[in-house]
């Protein structure tokens, strides 16, 4: 069966769907998803759809669905890289994404990801601080 | 409205509609659609390949390059053989669904297009026309 892979990089999940998605290979993509966030205990999930030329009212709801479960397993979704036409055509479709962060590139995205779990970091060292 | 061209295309299982998406791509290239336009029209056509595939059990899409007051455009036709829609009017409102969906695909496809054309007759099943002009009027 065809898969989309997912990398895992640090504390992140990292997806960038370069092929166009046909519904089962969608909602294979959320399920493989959520139990590498569980398996891996990631804190954040990057998915880059620059080379996704079509998002549909139901690529979108697989969208905002992998948001929602990675947020109530403590992880981050950020959706990065979306085309112009892309954002345009699914504004006018209805579909505005809410609940998704989105970045205009991997870079950003990488950013906003550890800003999010940046209050983390500053904890432990602060944790480790008060024990020097 | 003339006809410049004219093919057929069966839709049974969820990997033809990769092939039809890529077909429309072609021909709304060939009309010199720009970028954004043909993105509504192949993102319009997904929504009703999709309605075609979950509730008409599949069925046959008719691509077509059309010409009006010389402006070339997309046709597609969508005919299934399904169980029909009882209740068009309630079908074509935002954010009603008879499966689990967002109850966007009949409504935000007829925003997506310049001309939307629904026809349906319960136990004989559903048609969907739609037209998107290549200056998008």
């Amino acid at each position: 069966m065809e898969r989309i892979p997912i990398l895992k990089m640090g504390p992140f999940l990292l997806v960038t769907i370069q092929v166009d998605l046909y519904d089962r290979l969608a909602l294979t993509l959320e399920n493989d998803l959520i139990n590498m966030v569980s398996k891996t205990e990631a804190k954040g999930v990057l998915i880059d759809i620059s080379a996704v030329s079509i998002v549909d009212s139901f690529m979108g709801r697989i969208l905002g669905n992998i948001a929602s479960m990675s947020k109530i397993m403590d992880a981050a979704t950020v959706v990065v890289g979306m085309q112009p036409a892309v954002a345009i055509t699914l504004v006018e479709l209805g579909l505005t994404l809410s609940g998704v962060h989105t970045a205009l590139d991997v870079e950003q995205g990488m950013e906003l990801l550890r800003n999010k779990i940046g209050h983390l970091d500053t904890d432990e060292e602060g944790l480790y601080d008060s024990f020097i | 409205m003339i006809v410049l061209s004219k093919e057929k295309l069966p839709i049974q299982r969820e990997q033809d509609v990769i092939l039809f998406r890529n077909r429309i791509k072609e021909l709304a290239t060939k009309t010199g659609m720009s970028l954004v336009n043909q993105t509504k029209l192949i993102t319009a056509a997904s929504e009703l390949v999709r309605n075609m595939l979950r509730y008409g059990g599949g069925g046959v899409t008719q691509l077509e390059i059309v010409s009006k007051n010389s402006i070339p455009g997309v046709r597609l036709t969508f005919k299934d053989e399904g169980p029909g829609i009882p209740d068009v009017q309630q079908a074509m409102k935002d954010g009603f669904s008879t499966g689990k969906s967002l109850g966007l695909g009949l409504p935000g496809a007829k925003r997506l297009v310049n001309e939307f054309d629904i026809k349906s007759e319960p136990g004989k099943g559903t048609t969907v026309t739609i037209t998107r002009w290549k200056n998008g009027l």
